[in-house]
């Protein structure tokens, strides 16, 4: 096994993580920055993506702990979802299910491919997990990832100025939007204005994620 | 804390989650299953929060540089993204604000201005 995949992308990643604690705005977000600059790497020096992949490989299987280990959070939430559990409730179930439809029926309206379609359904979810459903699906992975991204960098940089433009001053709508909508990305985002609903935010997240992989699959038999 | 408890409850639960969704064929991330049974277990006490927090926090802190990897992969798929490139992006675009909106929107109104 080479050591060169996992060794070139924990230096790029702690590089653009510096960076970006110096500069923190949505457009220095060290995933997108070190994706885009490995794919451009190896696009460029024709080194192969399964030979990055040989050592990369144990950054990709830690996510399934990784995703175990979101119980946690869960579990500290507690005390909250008993408070507001019909929001939560409600918010999830409307916004899981938004999010996987509007996604699905705008990319085939515009032309995309069965492909495209699976990839782009699990978007809103937490990136880990959307990865997950994505390969379970029969989407491709990798573009669910760089979407999911492209989704949470979306809600990290105009979320809270919309939700300010529409008039929406609930805290707890504003924590449920953004965590459906725009998962980890958004709840950063949102955590800066309003500990409540960054709270809301992030446990959002996490249920949409749980929400997503159980109703997904058979959705998308309906859908197909 | 005693070393390993945590990593081997937290990959324990991990691997039962994927034997539960392999065998079982469904279409559940194996992930997310252990994320279920590793919650269901703290909720019913069988685990105490203590044995796990230290290294699910970790993971949890950790988790940015594991989507990496499977981010570059898109490196097979430049040719896909041009090609379809309005209809991902659009989606992507339109699909955000709807589901921001609406969702905002509607929990708003169910919660009738309470602030």
């Amino acid at each position: 096994m080479n050591p060169y995949g996992i060794t070139l992308t924990l230096v790029v990643f702690y590089a653009f993580s510096e960076l970006h604690g110096r500069r923190r705005t949505f457009y220095t977000n060290p995933v997108l920055l070190s994706i885009i600059v490995i794919a451009a790497f190896l696009w460029a020096s024709g080194y192969s993506y399964e030979s990055y992949m040989e050592s990369a490989v144990i950054l990709k299987f830690l996510l399934g702990p990784a995703v175990v280990s979101l119980a946690v959070p869960v579990y500290r939430s507690r005390k909250v979802i008993a408070t507001y559990w019909k929001e939560i409730a409600a918010g999830i179930a409307i916004g899981g299910t938004l999010a996987i439809l509007s996604a699905f029926y705008t990319a085939r309206l515009l032309g995309g491919s069965e492909e495209v379609l699976l990839s782009i359904a699990p978007k809103s979810v937490t990136t880990a997990i959307a990865i997950g459903i994505s390969e379970k699906m029969g989407g491709i992975p990798a573009l669910t990832a760089v979407l999911v991204i492209l989704t949470g960098i979306l809600g990290n940089a105009v979320g809270v100025e919309i939700l300010d433009a529409a008039g929406v001053r609930d805290r707890i709508a504003r924590g449920l939007a953004m965590g459906v909508t725009s998962h980890g990305l958004g709840t950063a985002r949102i955590l800066l204005d309003d500990e409540l609903a960054g709270a809301v935010s992030g446990l959002a997240m996490a249920l949409n994620g749980i929400f997503t992989s159980l109703l997904l699959p058979y959705l998308l038999e309906i859908l197909k | 804390m005693r070393p390993y408890r945590g990593l081997a409850i937290i990959f324990g639960f991990y691997a039962l989650g994927e034997f539960t969704s392999s065998a079982l064929n469904l279409s559940i991330p194996g992930s997310v299953l252990g994320m279920l049974y590793l919650l269901a277990a703290l909720l019913g006490g069988a685990v105490k929060l203590d044995w796990v927090e230290n290294e699910a926090e970790a993971f949890v802190r950790n988790m940015s540089v594991m989507f990496v990897p499977p981010g570059v992969g898109i490196v097979a798929y430049i040719g896909l993204l041009k090609s379809q490139a309005v209809s991902v992006f659009g989606a992507l675009i339109i699909s955000f604000l709807i589901t921001l909106l609406v969702t905002a929107k509607t929990v708003e109104l169910l919660r009738g201005g309470k602030g």
